[in-house]
């Protein structure tokens, strides 16, 4: 079997961010189903945990191809 | 691999990678990435100025595209992040990132560009360059050397004994980190997604040409999916923009933010 193995780093790299992206999202949908007129206020929270959770995942992916 | 691949003379399929994004230059050491570069600042300099030169207080169809965007960065995303009247100085600098990233981000889905600016990691290091700099210069002007690194290091109601612990990693994820992810994110984010469309097309065509009855199958439906596929970076390519302009304003807001 050909490849890389950096590569398999990516897929551990995505585990954690997975799941934390999961918990935010789900968060999000509770809270606006519990309080709609919340949705706006939330919306900008949850993308901005998103964005913050999903650095890991970046990180695997720009190692992956750095350590060819 | 030098140029984007393509499965030649009917051998191995090679699948595209790294080498997919150096392009050969057009003239003189112009590349395609430089080009489209120069071509966006054209585009968000060209469509402000039109639409703001002749400013009515009815406004015409390019005013209010201008007007909208100006208010969507500064209700949506400026307000949150930066309290009262420090907003007011950075929202050219929040307009400007916005407008720049969403402008370079499209070009991946535009017929016949098909490349995100983006995705060449030299541009978002700038941008967070100039980012880091306005942050941390924001923050020193408020509080005064000492007082801005207290401020970004020495997080109120900490108990004394965490400290030693908290304090240098306060400091790495502050002063250090967030410009690299800052960049990271953005470029990683095009990257990733334009080679998932590479993957897709080349490996479809590849499939159809030369894949046998089964490919015959599957390469038309891979084809189909990266359409879909393309549509789903419209979404992130604009949401990459947002993120980037929001936590720009996100730094910005907690540099010059009040002890509290």
């Amino acid at each position: 079997m050909e490849g890389n193995i950096a590569i398999l780093g990516y897929g551990l790299s995505a585990i954690g961010p997975g799941i934390g992206i999961g918990l935010i999202f789900a968060a999000f949908i509770n809270g606006t189903a519990r309080q709609p007129e919340a949705r706006g206020v939330l919306q900008g929270i949850a993308i901005l945990g998103f964005a913050l959770a999903e650095a890991l995942a970046i990180f695997g992916l720009v190692l992956a191809f750095v350590f060819q | 691999m030098s140029t984007p691949v393509l499965a030649a003379d009917g051998g191995e399929f090679q699948p595209p990678g790294v080498g997919s994004f150096d392009f050969p230059p057009i003239v003189a050491g112009i590349t395609k990435p430089m080009v489209l570069l120069v071509l966006s600042i054209i585009i968000v300099g060209v469509f402000f100025w039109a639409a703001l030169r002749k400013s009515s207080l009815v406004p015409g169809k390019m005013q209010f595209a201008a007007e909208s965007t100006y208010d969507f960065v500064r209700n949506s995303i400026g307000r949150d992040m930066i309290g009262g009247k420090d907003l007011r100085p950075y929202l050219p600098l929040l307009v400007t990132v916005f407008t720049f990233i969403l402008v370079n981000n499209v070009f991946g889905f535009v017929p016949f560009l098909q490349l995100p600016t983006m995705s060449n990691p030299g541009v978002p290091y700038g941008i967070a360059l100039i980012v880091w700099l306005v942050y941390n210069g924001a923050g020193f002007a408020r509080h005064g050397a000492v007082g801005y690194l207290k401020h970004q290091t020495w997080p109120p109601g900490v108990p004394g004994w965490i400290r030693p612990l908290v304090t240098p990693l306060e400091f790495i994820s502050n002063i250090l980190v967030r410009p690299l992810t800052l960049s990271l994110r953005l470029f990683a984010n095009m990257f990733a997604g334009h080679l998932v469309l590479l993957v897709f097309i080349l490996g479809g065509e590849y499939l159809l040409l030369h894949g046998g009855v089964l490919g015959m199958v599957a390469g038309p439906l891979a084809l189909i999916l990266s359409i879909v596929l393309m549509f789903f970076e419209l979404v992130i390519q604009f949401l990459q923009a947002y993120i980037f302009t929001m936590l720009t304003a996100s730094y910005i807001g907690g540099a010059v933010a009040e002890e509290h």
